[in-house]
């Protein structure tokens, strides 16, 4: 069974088009069962064995994998009930034009018996499957996330165009102490001017507060987005539109554990489960600032000792083809030989200004982002 | 004072005292060892010996056993006396002979002959009769005829313990509605009892083993049982054989001796079986010994030496033309008969021989049906087709069961005992000499031979259990999963037409593929019949169009199509399992009663076992050779109920 061809022109605004390309699955399915052949779906394996870079567009894609939705089994019979049932709820949505979110559509699913999810994480991963299969985001068959987005603050004035009319909103003169909220549909914003020379990307609550009270972002017209551990995919997509459309380097601050380095790599290459949307989320040219293992040398940073998690969690990255560059294999290497890490606030063991006084200073310009 | 008087008797008192102790006499103080010891047991032993005279007699006589047996409370208060009849259709008795084989001990037709047969000794139905008499004091009652065209005799008679002799206390001609047979009615001293060890629980068993036989029993209470024949065939009449060297005596050779007049070679060859010239010479030589001397000379130590050169010599082992196994045949359709189950596997082994005896083991095993869950298995014992009913505990056919381990093949098991699970195990021992330990028949002894034949029988019974298991849990997860496709796929189809608002696609081509499946399918004129399995096809199919009705046999190889030029709307596949045919839209189940088999039932079908022959109704009818050497090997083990193959032998057969 070939993986179905679905027309590749791009997504259009109408719904129409949309909910056609929904039902275009459907009507495979139904003239594959027309034909007295057991109904299937092909989609892209969502392993970290199936993404390979992406020359044209710098980031990691899916491979040729394909995984079988097939009722040979009476799971994949159960699946592709459950893809029909979710083609037929956003046909719907989108022929009213409402919308609803990944959580409320598992609740909906109540009423489906047989198709019911059991759980959100299946509900998730089909609404993911339907966008690889239609080559749509899921946002463009109105199917929000609750993720709130993330906060920003600098030297960036927009327009964003909302249900009460668009708005212009200065980041960082029309916002209050923790900044604007970017909203989910971030395409729904336009950038009309900046003084930024750069945007960092911040893993943590403390360390955005921290570097918006010692005035970081003035000092060094940077622009400051709080990522709020993993990103969402607004706040990526967000970035990725900084770097693309205002030509500003995006510079991602973490703690020094591996979680983090994935942090930065799916900002930077796209996240296995979301492959399918690198070359709308991705920011290839991201540059990872810190903490990095040999900072916890170099700083003699305060740190904790690994745990067995922390240490699998390294030993899965150095087989991921996203972390296959010597600059992680080394750093990477270096962290396991440790046998510790450090958080981005075991930098307040010299003072609380030490971070924007000493450490970002030394860190971009060893980056080449710092031009004194 | 003569202090020897004071200590005891004097040779000559002794000598006063000294006489000869009939065999009688010795039973009646020793009457535990031939199965009298309690009430219940008594009681059935009584049933036993007359139901195992009346077997042997019918067989012995090539007529299908047909036996009424009654037990009645005896009138009067006491609760404890019974009245036990019997009766047969075998050939009779002629009625001189009656009073010595009723009214004399160790008097019978089998001790000297070497075959295998229930009786051995002579002393079953007579010490029923020395039993009903020490008890109550009634005389036995024999009710004969030997054919249609002659008058039975009834005899009363009782046994003169002192001179082993019967005494007849009345004879005379009656006349008796059957053309032949014979009834014995004892009135005893017992207790009735069902369950565990009980009248019924022999009948049933011996109704398993002899499926040939017809036993009708009504009990104390006036309710009637029947075990109908399951086979119309007798089971194959052993040949006598002489006695094998290497089992031979002693005692026997000097009995042998005593009559013969001739050469010591000659002798050897003459009178014994698996001896030729060659052995004879062997033998005498063995022996230190000239083949030409005169037997009648032949000394006690000469003799002695002779015993011992037939141990020493190598001889072919004693031939099984003596023996009559149940066969797995009978054995199958004995437990098909009489337990529930859901699988029987049958094993008759090669012989093998025990000190010059032959023997043959058999195994069946039954699983599943109503058979407990949470016991340990029911284990039947049989030697010689005669149920033991007592001391399973001491009993090699027991210890055999015990030293299989067992869960591998998917029965419990703790340690070394009888293993625990849905399952019944007939086991059986059928020699021309059965090892019992006791004179009571009770229990099988430990013979390295036996215990290794019956091992290999233990676990050819267990590898096919395990084989089913494995089948029908694979049968299972099929049915699960046709279960689950029946359901999610015409929801499928049903979503997928409305989100289209176009009719549901037929759901039936894609679940016969999923499942491989039989599809029959109408398409306009025609009907398609397509094979998605994996395996061919061949099966029967009927087809109705309005009132026309139209068969075929079909044979489809895997993804093979056949197209037929009717446009049935009713279809019915014969030789299939129900659930390996997906019938298309437009297609109902042909049900009109016409259909040549009703369902396929699913009960194993061991693969080895025999196809009945002809038609049998007639007693004269050839009997059919049961059971026999090495046809294990050639047919190998199929499990019908799964395989396409339908249930009945003849069906089995149609090309
Ligand atoms: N029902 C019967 N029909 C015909 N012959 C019988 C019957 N019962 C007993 N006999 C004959 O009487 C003999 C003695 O029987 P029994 O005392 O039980 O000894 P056994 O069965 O050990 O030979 C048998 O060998 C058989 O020849
Ligand atoms: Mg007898």
């Amino acid at each position: 069974m070939s993986p179905p061809k679905t027309p590749r022109k791009p997504a259009s605004g109408n719904g129409n088009g949309k909910a056609k390309k929904l039902v275009g699955l459907v009507e495979l399915l139904y003239s594959q069962m027309e034909k007295g052949e057991i109904p299937s779906l092909d989609v892209a394996t969502r392993t970290k064995q199936n993404i390979e870079y992406s020359e044209s567009s710098g980031v990691w894609v899916y491979g040729d994998a394909t995984s079988s939705r097939s009722a040979k089994t009476a799971r994949g019979a159960l699946q592709l009930l459950k893809t029909t049932s979710v083609v037929e709820f956003l046909k719907h949505q989108l022929e009213v034009d409402k919308s609803s979110t990944l959580r409320e559509l598992y609740y909906i699913s109540e009423n489906w018996e047989d198709a019911k999810f059991p759980d959100q994480n299946e509900s998730d991963r089909l609404i993911e499957d339907l966008e690889i299969l239609v080559e749509l985001q899921r946002e463009q068959f109105h199917i929000r996330s609750e993720e709130s987005g993330a906060s920003i603050l600098g030297p960036l004035e927009i327009r964003e165009r909302t249900r009460r009319g668009p708005k212009k909103i200065h980041c960082e003169d029309d916002v209050g102490e923790s900044g604007y909220t970017i909203p989910t549909q971030v395409d729904n914003i336009e950038f009309l001017r900046h003084d930024a020379r750069m945007v960092v990307a911040i893993e943590t609550g403390g360390m955005y507060d921290r570097l918006v009270e010692n005035g970081f972002h003035d000092d060094n017209d940077a622009i400051l987005v709080h990522l709020k551990g993993q990103p969402s995919r607004g706040t990526k997509r967000l970035l990725k539109r900084l770097h693309g459309e205002l030509n500003l380097p995006i510079l991602v601050f973490t703690d020094g554990d591996p979680w983090s380095y994935r942090i930065f790599a799916s900002v930077a290459y796209g996240s296995i489960k979301g492959a399918h949307l690198s070359e709308y989320l991705a920011t290839p040219g991201a540059k990872f600032i810190g903490i990095q293992p040999s900072d916890i040398v170099a700083y003699k940073l305060p740190s904790d000792k690994l745990t067995d998690q922390d240490i699998q969690a390294l030993k899965a990255e150095l087989t991921d083809p996203r972390f296959d560059t010597p600059y992680w294999k080394k750093e990477i290497q270096l962290q396991m030989d440790l046998g510790r890490k450090s958080e981005q606030q075991s930098l307040a063991k010299y003072g609380l200004d030490y971070v924007t006084d000493t450490y970002l200073p030394e860190r971009l310009q060893a980056l080449g982002a710092l031009k004194k | 004072m003569d202090s020897s008087a004071a200590r005891g008797a004097t040779a000559q008192d002794l000598a006063r005292k000294q006489r000869e102790i009939s065999v009688a006499e010795f039973f009646e103080k020793n009457r535990q060892i031939l199965g009298f010891d309690s009430p219940q047991r008594s009681l059935a032993t009584c049933v036993k010996e007359a139901v195992d005279n009346s077997l042997d007699a019918c067989e012995e006589a090539g007529l299908l056993p047909d036996i009424y047996v009654e037990i009645r409370r005896a009138p009067g208060d006491a609760a404890n006396l019974f009245r036990v009849i019997v009766e047969d259709n075998g050939p009779g008795i002629v009625a001189e002979q009656v009073p010595r084989v009723f009214g004399k001990l160790l008097y019978g037709s089998h001790f000297h002959v070497i075959r295998q047969s229930r009786g051995q000794q002579g002393i079953g139905i007579s010490a029923c009769v020395l039993y009903a008499q020490l008890t109550t004091g009634r005389p036995a009652l024999v009710l004969t005829k030997t054919a249609p065209d002659r008058p039975a005799s009834r005899v009363e008679l009782t046994l003169d313990t002192r001179r082993n002799e019967a005494r007849v206390l009345r004879r005379e001609e009656a006349s008796w509605d059957r053309p032949r047979g014979t009834r014995v009615e004892l009135e005893v001293r017992g207790a009735y009892f069902t369950g565990r060890r009980s009248v019924p629980e022999y009948l049933r068993a011996c109704a398993i083993v002899n499926p040939h036989a017809r036993i009708t029993f009504l009990d104390p209470e006036g309710m009637e049982a029947r075990f109908d024949r399951s086979s119309d065939h007798l089971p194959r009449l052993p040949g006598e054989s002489k006695p094998h060297p290497g089992g031979t005596e002693m005692g026997t050779l000097l009995k042998m001796v005593e009559h013969y007049a001739g050469a010591l070679g000659e002798f050897l060859q003459g009178e014994f079986a698996r001896v030729g010239p060659k052995t004879a010479r062997e033998i005498a030589d063995a022996a230190q010994m000239d083949p030409q001397m005169r037997v009648g000379d032949l000394t006690r130590g000469q003799a002695q030496r002779l015993v011992e050169s037939f141990r020493r010599v190598k001889l072919l082992p004693p031939s099984a033309d003596s023996l009559s196994p149940i066969g797995e045949d009978l054995m199958f359709r004995g437990l098909q008969k009489g337990v529930t189950a859901d699988f029987i596997s049958v094993v008759t082994r090669p012989p093998g021989s025990h000190g010059g005896h032959p023997f043959i083991v058999e195994v069946a095993l039954a699983y599943g049906g109503a058979a407990p869950r949470e016991e340990k298995v029911e284990v039947l014992r049989f030697a010689n087709r005669v149920p033991l009913l007592y001391q399973p505990g001491a009993c090699a056919l027991t210890h055999a069961v015990e030293r299989v381990h067992w869960r591998p093949y998917g029965l419990d098991q703790s340690g070394e005992s009888l293993p625990q699970g849905p399952a019944l195990l007939l086991v059986h021992l059928a020699s021309t000499h059965v090892p019992f330990v006791s004179e009571s028949k009770d229990a099988v002894a430990d013979i390295p031979e036996v215990l290794a034949e019956l091992d290999l029988a233990l676990k050819q019974v267990g590898r096919d259990l395990k084989g089913f298991l494995s089948k029908r849990k694979g049968i299972e997860k099929r049915r699960e999963k046709e279960d689950l496709i029946q359901r999610i796929l015409p929801k499928l189809a049903e979503k997928v037409g409305g989100v289209l608002q176009r009719p549901p696609p037929d759901t039936a081509p894609v679940v016969a593929r999923i499942m491989g499946n039989l599809l029959l399918q109408r398409d306009g004129a025609r009907l398609h019949a397509a094979n998605h399995g994996e395996a061919p096809r061949r099966f029967h199919l009927a087809a109705r169009s309005h009132q026309v009705r139209k068969e075929w046999d079909l044979s489809l190889e895997p993804g093979a199509r056949r197209t037929l030029d009717f446009p049935a709307d009713h279809v019915h596949v014969e030789g299939l399992p129900a659930e390996m045919v997906t019938l298309g839209r437009g297609l109902a189940p042909l049900d009109d009663g016409k259909s040549p088999r009703g369902p396929v039932t699913r009960v194993h079908n061991p693969g080895r076992r025999e196809a009945p022959a002809g038609p049998t109704s007639s007693s004269l009818a050839p009997l059919p050779r049961t059971g026999a050497t090495g046809k294990r090997e050639t047919s190998p083990t199929t499990l019908a109920a799964f395989s396409a193959e339908p249930e009945k032998p003849e069906e089995a057969t149609r090309p």
